[in-house]
């Protein structure tokens, strides 16, 4: 960590990282108790959480961190679209638009340039 | 939600192993070869072995694991680094919240749902947010539990493993590595959704989020979701009211 010595160790700032994160999960399970089902509370809140979840795939996508930011986008998204072609095209098979997805992004990577 | 079970392991027990069995391949590897890219990180960012694979099980969220080595890198503040962890798992209150319900009707004892609730992370919550609906009450939370617990295991031996190899490994398996992870959960969520609130809600998210990261990287994910996820809803339900209230179609 920093020089500046009162900061505490890493296994500590993992701790706190741990709560923080687990904060929302149980605050989830303490809220929840409350929400009638089949209301609109209910719909909304899952709403939410998809457009949150799509919303973060997508970033992990278009702008990457990590060694990924290395590949370009036209890359990344071509390797997507061949991922959801093949994934349709042989009845939804996953194991398959993976492969080919990563596959297509990495020999684009590699090749194309 | 009850009464309409079309799949049913036949008790508790069963739908444990029979989640566990269902994560274990195309999931469980998923989940692994992400890890791998953590792990690699984490060496190469000079954390210690342990640290990296104490946070997976312990934090149980990729891009705050990430999140959290590359602050510890650049040396930032200690609380800057709680705060960025923290602020990138908001998205588990919405869905903690739109699981739980589900979970919550055969009255289990709560500890059990807190318990439970650590092992929320997009791969077993997507598995299970398509199969509760159509398990017995009593059978969901064994189930989600059965389905997540092998992701664990796969997740922490990505972690030692990509710890390991990080010095060796070509750089283009490791960017394959990798990309699996966004790939497999746009499939995922391409393939699976079928309601239309939440259909309306991932093509919202999808187009927003790259759009607020650029905007605020720290404040994006609770902003496409709340803005996203309240226009679905808002689309949704015009949508449902529009045909009483207009009369055609």
């Amino acid at each position: 960590m920093s020089g500046a010595g009162g900061d505490p160790s890493p296994w500590v700032i993992l701790a706190l990282c741990v709560a923080g994160t687990y904060l929302w999960r149980g605050l989830g399970v303490a809220l929840s108790g409350r929400i009638d089902p089949y209301g609109a509370v209910f719909r909304w809140v899952g709403c939410v959480a998809y457009a949150m979840l799509a919303g973060l795939i997508s970033r992990m996508i278009v702008s990457p961190v990590g060694p990924l930011a290395q590949t370009g986008l036209a890359d990344r998204l071509a390797g997507c679209a061949v991922a959801v072609a093949l994934f349709f095209l042989l009845r939804r098979n996953l194991v398959v638009g993976v492969a080919g997805g990563v596959t297509a992004t990495m020999l684009l990577a590699t090749y194309a340039r | 939600m009850s009464g309409a079970a079309t799949h049913a392991y036949g008790g508790p027990r069963a739908a444990l192993r029979g989640g566990a069995r269902e994560a274990l391949g195309l999931p469980a590897f998923v989940l692994a070869a992400s890890y791998v890219g953590f792990g690699a990180l984490a060496q190469q960012s000079g954390l210690g072995l342990w640290l990296a694979l104490a946070s997976t099980p312990a934090v149980w969220a990729l891009p705050g694991q990430v999140v959290l080595v590359e602050m510890l890198v650049l040396r930032a503040e200690w609380l800057a680094v709680v705060a960025g962890v923290s602020l990138s798992a908001a998205r588990f209150l919405p869905m903690t919240l739109a699981l739980l319900p589900y979970l919550r009707e055969a009255r289990p004892a709560s500890w059990r749902l807190y318990a439970a609730a650590q092992l929320v992370a997009v791969t077993g919550w997507a598995a299970a947010m398509r199969q509760c609906p159509q398990l017995p009450p009593e059978e969901r939370l064994s189930y989600f539990v059965g389905f997540t617990l092998p992701l664990v295991a796969g997740a922490a031996f990505g972690t030692a493993t990509g710890f390991a190899l990080a010095d060796v490994m070509p750089r283009a398996v490791m960017l394959a590595l990798v990309f699996v992870n966004p790939i497999y959960f746009m499939l995922v969520f391409v393939g699976d959704v079928r309601q239309r609130p939440a259909v309306l809600a991932l093509a919202i998210g999808a187009i927003a989020g790259p759009l607020a990261h650029a905007l605020t990287p720290s404040w994006s994910l609770l902003l496409t979701g709340l803005v996203g996820g309240t226009a679905a809803f808002l689309i949704d339900r015009a949508w449902r009211s529009g045909p009483r209230r207009g009369g055609s179609s």
